[in-house]
């Protein structure tokens, strides 16, 4: 996955009508660290705000957070709407508890495979620390 | 004694304030109609006159004259940005607090179409965004490319994405704009920082556009820069609100301007969420926000507003105010309201002296006050989900604002101000507007504040005390 530009900036938050944010701050609070532009739209974020924010900062990748359950749900479309505002070559991860516990532990590869095919970039689980995913996303877009 | 004059330039009247500001007194008021088209200082003079004959004022023991100007249009403003919710909106609130107009705005890259559009509008202003600091440079570089080859002569203000204004700036210059430029409207998505923008547009408001507006000769007269008056009174409000440090303020307050043209609208409240777990959406609110309705105005706009409440309301709700209008025996069987509204359009310093002509003119203030609140609150909804229900809320809560206050000619002279002010109040039947609850209402008879938003420049104390001391408290009823 090679990006046309890199400018170190992302979008993160809870999609939705989903209110967990810790995680999305945790997350804010890493990649800050990490030298990243970050635009933290807190929680129950429209589909719509994620792509405005993206537009505007000029982001490499969205980083939806998604803790209740319904994450396929509250994803779906968010590709092609990013597709449609102009954003070609935009990153997008998901994570959280991104379904329920129980298929999280048993289904994993089902999970990770239905996000892909809404047009995911990876799909992360609720192990997956904040170092991680800076780590990810570095590697995907090739720096440090 | 030590007298200030403070007059206003407005669209349809010149207005003069007499003050003493030692013993914090009003000594008197005039106006007369505005006369921008031939020469301003002689609708002034006329006001002038008429002060001294009514209140016995020696002008030569004046200390100081300090004016706002609305003739002319006002300070018509062109916004451009990026997202229209993001930078756009930064930028419309830009221009708003700084008592402009926005005649259009515009998000993403504009094209030849708009061009023509914004210089068919003959703006006084453009204010150019776009891009967070470090974000997107493609479409205000596009933008200003856009502008540079246009025919637009006014000055563009530059306050977007840092790291291309100084390009962004060469640019037009290179095209032979006037160019200023400032830090950006949206530094950050959390980050709303419109003052230096706006302390630019005042400067340019006083540079360029009180000589363009016809008025260098009212600034010969006042000595001194002249200010929008939307800007004035937005001061009065910050000031009432929040006070000095040797005056307190009453307090979180909205003021509701009922114009002839337009319905301004002045919140001073810090942004709260309805409730603790509510959700808050949207680009940060600031404490002093103004928005302006361009279309909601009891004399220009007087057929907008009819054709927003319909004849057979509008005829209802007149009938309710004044039930002698079918009265067999009176003169008003004759009155058809698609007349009157016409009249009123045509004849824009109408000053109603019958029942029927104030109360008809109430019955547009209500409307004209009622939308123009709800566009300027902020609003909640409840979202239901499988999980539960959550409160979403976009814009500002002003349920608990604590002032509410009427100023504008129909607060002087009009029947029944307190029926408008009612209007502005939060409505059961339409919960998710919200509007101010239970407020102290409060209304401006001498038509001051923008005299008392002039003075809190110099003398905020006083300023401060005299608006407390004029404006009435009243009773709305039920
Ligand atoms: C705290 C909490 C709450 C708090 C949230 C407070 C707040 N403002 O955030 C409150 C009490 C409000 C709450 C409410 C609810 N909760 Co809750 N909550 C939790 C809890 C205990 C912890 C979540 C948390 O903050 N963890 C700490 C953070 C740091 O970890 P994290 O979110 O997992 O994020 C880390 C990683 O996952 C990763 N990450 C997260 N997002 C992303 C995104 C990307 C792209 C990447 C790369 C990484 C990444 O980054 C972080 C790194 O440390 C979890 C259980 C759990 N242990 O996870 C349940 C849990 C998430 N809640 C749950 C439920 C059901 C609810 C409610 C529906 C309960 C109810 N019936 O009312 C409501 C939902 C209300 C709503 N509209 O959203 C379920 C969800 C089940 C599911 N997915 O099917 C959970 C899993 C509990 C459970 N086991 O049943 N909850």
């Amino acid at each position: 996955m090679k990006r046309r530009h890199v400018n170190r900036s992302v979008v993160i938050g809870t999609i939705g009508a989903d209110a967990h944010m810790i995680g999305g701050w945790v997350l804010e609070k890493a990649f800050k660290e990490a030298r990243f532009t970050v635009a933290f739209l807190g929680a129950v974020v429209p589909q719509q705000e994620f792509i405005n924010a993206a537009i505007e900062i000029d982001a490499d990748a969205i980083l939806v957070s998604s803790m209740y359950g319904m994450g396929l749900l509250d994803c779906e479309g968010l590709r092609d709407k990013c597709t449609e505002a102009g954003l070609d070559d935009i990153i997008l991860y998901v994570g959280g508890t991104v379904a329920a516990p129980l298929e999280l532990e048993k289904n994993w590869p089902e999970v990770e495979r239905r996000f892909k095919e809404i047009g995911f970039d990876r799909v992360f689980p609720n192990t997956c620390t904040a170092a991680e995913a800076v780590q990810a996303l570095k590697t995907d877009l090739g720096i440090d | 004694m030590s007298i200030y004059l403070l007059v206003d330039f407005g669209s349809t009247y010149t207005k003069i304030l007499a003050v003493d500001v030692s013993n914090e007194v009003i000594l008197g008021r005039a106006q007369a109609p505005t006369t921008i088209d031939t020469d301003v200082t002689i609708g002034l003079n006329r006001a002038l006159s008429e002060l001294v004959d009514t209140c016995g004022l020696d002008l030569r023991q004046v200390e100081g004259k300090y004016a706002s100007s609305s003739a002319a249009g006002g300070l018509k403003m062109a916004a451009i940005g990026l997202v229209p919710e993001l930078t756009l909106e930064a930028a419309r609130r830009a221009c708003l607090g700084a008592g402009a107009k926005v005649v259009c705005s515009y998000g993403f890259e504009i094209d030849s179409d708009i061009v023509r559009e914004i210089e068919a509008a003959r703006c006084d202003i453009i204010l150019l965004c776009g891009g967070t600091d470090g974000g997107d440079k493609r479409v205000i570089t596009h933008n200003a490319r856009m502008l540079a080859h246009s025919e637009i002569a006014c000055p563009i203000l530059v306050a977007g994405n840092r790291v291309v204004s100084d390009a962004v700036r060469d640019t037009l210059e290179r095209h032979g704009k006037k160019v200023y430029r400032t830090s950006n409207v949206l530094p950050s998505l959390d980050m709303v920082e419109v003052e230096p923008a706006q302390a630019l547009i005042r400067e340019i408001f006083i540079a360029h556009i009180t000589h363009a507006k016809g008025l260098d000769k009212a600034a010969d007269f006042i000595g001194g820069p002249i200010i929008p008056t939307p800007k004035a009174t937005l001061q009065a409000a910050t000031l009432l609100a929040q006070g000095t440090v040797e005056e307190p303020g009453i307090g979180s307050l909205l003021v509701v301007e009922v114009g002839g043209a337009t319905t301004n609208i002045h919140s001073v409240a810090d942004q709260s969420p309805v409730t603790p777990q509510t959700v808050i959406r949207g680009l940060p609110e600031s404490p002093v926000k103004r928005t302006v309705e361009g279309d909601l105005g009891i004399r220009y706009n007087a057929p907008t507003i009819y054709d927003f409440i319909g004849r057979d309301a509008f005829l209802a709700r007149l009938r309710d105010l004044y039930p002698a209008l079918d009265d067999p025996s009176g003169d008003d069987q004759r009155f058809d309201p698609d007349e009157h509204i016409e009249y009123l359009s045509k004849n824009v310093g109408h000053v109603p002296t019958t029942e029927l002509g104030l109360n008809a003119d109430i019955v547009l203030a209500e409307s004209a006050a009622s939308i123009a609140v709800e566009r300027h609150a902020g609003t909640v909804r409840q979202e239901f989900s499988v999980v539960g229900e959550i409160l979403v809320q976009h814009g500002k809560n002003l349920l608990e604002v604590e002032n509410l206050i009427g100023t504008g000619g129909i607060f002087r002279y009009g029947l029944r101000p307190e029926r408008i002010l009612s209007s502005a109040l939060f409505n059961p039947e339409k919960p998710w507007s919200l509007k101010p609850r239970n407020p102290k209402t409060l209304i401006d008879r001498m038509y001051m504040l923008y005299g008392i938003g002039l003075l809190a420049e110099h003398f905020p104390a006083p300023a401060l005390r005299i608006a407390k001391k004029y404006l009435t408290e009243t009773d709305l009823g039920s």
